[in-house]
């Protein structure tokens, strides 16, 4: 590895975790918004610095205490964990920008300084997940950004958002003890947990009954936080009933930072073994991606709350996303990689908007959003932007990432998936058609009361969103080139 | 009720004296022996916790109020990571003692003690702001007095 350790990187995590605690001991709700919107968007700063020093080193590392891998923590970021950890850091400096209305909208006052410790605590597990180079160390990563979610969906005003976070605790315990037991299986074989130094003994014991168990944990674990269909039954409910912005924050992040960790254990701990070629991974992840963009679409279809309709419509979009991964082939990785992207892009977008719908009348089922197109109608374009984006039309971001999942798909010669990728893409027309229709062709119901006026603070963070949902579908060459390098990296092995 | 339970009540006051002074023995000693900050943590808290279950938890939190056991929990975050930005501002990796004081090994030792005092009492902050939380539950034998004290609901962390 080369000379090049780098002292960002452990900022990137420390700077979200000093700030939780200053929160609470703040205990003032103004306060808190304070420091954690400075924070949040100087993780962003630093994120970018970081991804542009990746042009000149490809890789970095920190090693905590001093301590020499593999006997210290080393935190490593590659152009995958780069990419990533710009991801959250834009949807959290967006969505911190956002939640201080939207917030003492839905919260109790008392609490709103809790929630944004809780938040700062999510950002800092999800950041860590992306740059750390421990496999035991990124469990402990994954347990802080886990709890801290449970307690922000649990924040939520319905009484349900208790049931839904607990549903999603017991879940996501489930899913992350499987990891530990992956992790805890391949330190009994190798006596490591450093995933570069895993990545060069597994190759010797690949096939012994051990590893393949490993394996299987590591991948039903990941899955189960992934929400890869059947194992999404906690989302729906949790990204429904959670406050706005915490559904924006979880939608946009903690998911992709999930398919993360799923493609550092495939590519990067089992780098040097042909994991497609080894393990029956391949058929398995294709099925369930695909069951995924068709049985959520459909439930999608069904939903009466627009927030729950957008939770299975994520489920579905997790589905593409495996399904570049299971591809197995670099443009399929690309096109995986690029929708983690465009997704974060689009969702977040959708989910601002009906949370600015949700602080200006209340709006939560597809009745109350009547006439909505006419009585805001700058809300409701930014809808029609994501919506656009998650069917894939041209000139948004979703059209970009089909296009190049169904372009790998061709030229891994798997021909009916790309007439599968299109033909679940009409599902998302359905969904997105039902709303439309909704907002601009029924007349406002009488004596609405007007809906209140939305502070700038939410508008620009959404339409900054739903512009770059725009702007990365005409001019894709940043968002690909970036997305090519991560899967042309990873496919490298270490 | 509790009150006249005589043995209780004395016993545990004979106890809590000793479980506060092994969980002080178990924090610092945790260099050399078994222990360190998170089972002392555990072992203070108990003590305060055996007080609640007999003197009630309304007379605990006279003792050690809700806003003090959770400003004792981020007050223990900060430590720790406070002591890894020092050895990052002394020039050196985050959370490398050796530059914390003249040598290494004073720096070693310094640091490790500093770190595990701050795990300490983020768990005794913990585990007392748990037990609170669920003592204010509908059902407990506090509640009536505790409506006031709602906002300790939302300390779930």
């Amino acid at each position: 590895m080369t000379d090049a350790s780098n002292p960002l990187l452990i900022l990137l995590v420390i700077l979200p975790l000093m700030a939780a605690p200053v929160c609470v001991l703040m205990r003032n709700a103004v306060a808190a918004w304070s420091l954690s919107l400075v924070v949040a968007w100087a993780v962003l700063g630093i994120s970018i610095k970081l991804l542009m020093e990746l042009n000149t080193t490809p890789t970095m590392y920190y090693r905590i205490g001093g301590w020499d891998a593999p006997w210290g923590i080393e935190y490593v970021l590659d152009p995958v964990g780069g990419f990533v950890i710009l991801i959250v850091a834009v949807i959290g400096a967006l969505s911190m920008t956002y939640a201080k209305a939207s917030i003492e909208k839905e919260i109790p006052s008392e609490r709103i300084y809790l929630f944004y410790a809780m938040m700062m605590l999510c950002l800092s597990g999800l950041l860590g997940i992306a740059i750390t180079g421990d496999a035991f160390n990124l469990f402990v990563f994954l347990e802080i950004s886990s709890l801290s979610s449970y307690v922000l969906i649990s924040l939520g005003r319905d009484r349900r958002a208790l049931s839904s976070a607990f549903k999603y605790l017991v879940m996501g315990t489930i899913g992350a003890t499987f990891y530990i037991i992956g992790v805890g299986m391949m330190y009994m074989m190798t006596g490591t947990l450093n995933m570069a130094d895993l990545s060069t003994i597994l190759p010797t014991i690949a096939d012994t009954r051990t590893i393949m168990a490993a394996l299987a944990f590591l991948t039903v674990g990941i899955s189960l936080k992934l929400a890869l269909f059947p194992l999404h039954m906690w989302l729906p409910g949790a990204y429904a009933f959670a406050p706005s912005v915490v559904t924006v924050f979880l939608a946009a992040t903690a998911t992709k930072v999930s398919l993360y960790v799923l493609l550092r254990i495939f590519y990067t701990v089992f780098g040097n073994v042909d994991v497609f070629a080894t393990f029956p991974i391949q058929p398995l992840l294709m099925t369930m991606a695909l069951a995924a963009m068709f049985v959520a679409s459909l439930a999608a279809i069904w939903q009466h709350n627009i927030k729950r309709m957008l939770a299975y419509s994520s489920v579905a979009q997790i589905g593409y996303m495996v399904l570049g991964v299971a591809i197995a082939s670099e443009a399929g990785l690309t096109g995986g990689i690029l929708h983690l992207f465009n997704h974060a892009l689009m969702k977040g977008a959708l989910f601002m908007a009906v949370g600015a719908m949700v602080f200006a009348t209340g709006a939560v089922t597809l009745k109350d959003l009547e006439g909505m197109g006419r009585r805001m109608p700058l809300v409701m374009a930014a809808f029609v932007v994501g919506g656009l984006s998650l069917i894939g039309v041209p000139l948004t971001v979703g059209f970009v990432s089909k296009w190049v999942l169904v372009s790998a798909a061709l030229d891994a010669g798997m021909w009916p998936l790309a007439a599968l990728i299109l033909a679940s893409s009409l599902l998302a027309i359905v969904y997105v058609w039902r709303v439309v229709e909704v907002a601009y062709l029924r007349p406002v119901p009488e004596g609405a009361p007007a809906p209140a006026q939305v502070p700038l603070s939410m508008l620009l963070p959404m339409w900054a969103l739903a512009l770059m949902t725009l702007w990365f579908g005409i001019n894709a060459t940043l968002s690909t080139d970036l997305a090519t390098q991560a899967a042309r990296n990873l496919m490298g092995g270490l | 009720m509790m009150h006249q339970k005589s043995v209780l009540r004395v016993v545990s006051k004979l106890l809590i004296p000793p479980i506060l002074l092994f969980a002080l023995y178990v924090q610092f000693h945790g260099d050399f022996g078994p222990g360190g900050g998170f089972q002392a943590g555990v072992i203070f808290a108990a003590g305060f916790i055996l007080y609640a279950l007999i003197f009630g938890v309304a007379s605990a939190r006279r003792v050690i109020p809700a806003a003090a056991t959770r400003a004792l929990l981020s007050l223990g975050v900060l430590l720790y990571a406070g002591t890894g930005v020092a050895s990052m501002l002394m020039g050196a990796e985050f959370l490398n003692y050796s530059v914390l004081a003249a040598t290494p090994l004073a720096g070693q030792h310094l640091g490790i003690l500093l770190v595990e005092l701050g795990v300490g009492m983020t768990v005794t902050g913990a585990m007392v702001t748990i037990f609170y939380t669920f003592a204010a539950q509908p059902g407990g034998d506090e509640l009536p007095r505790n409506k006031q004290n709602n906002p300790d609901e939302g300390a779930k962390t």
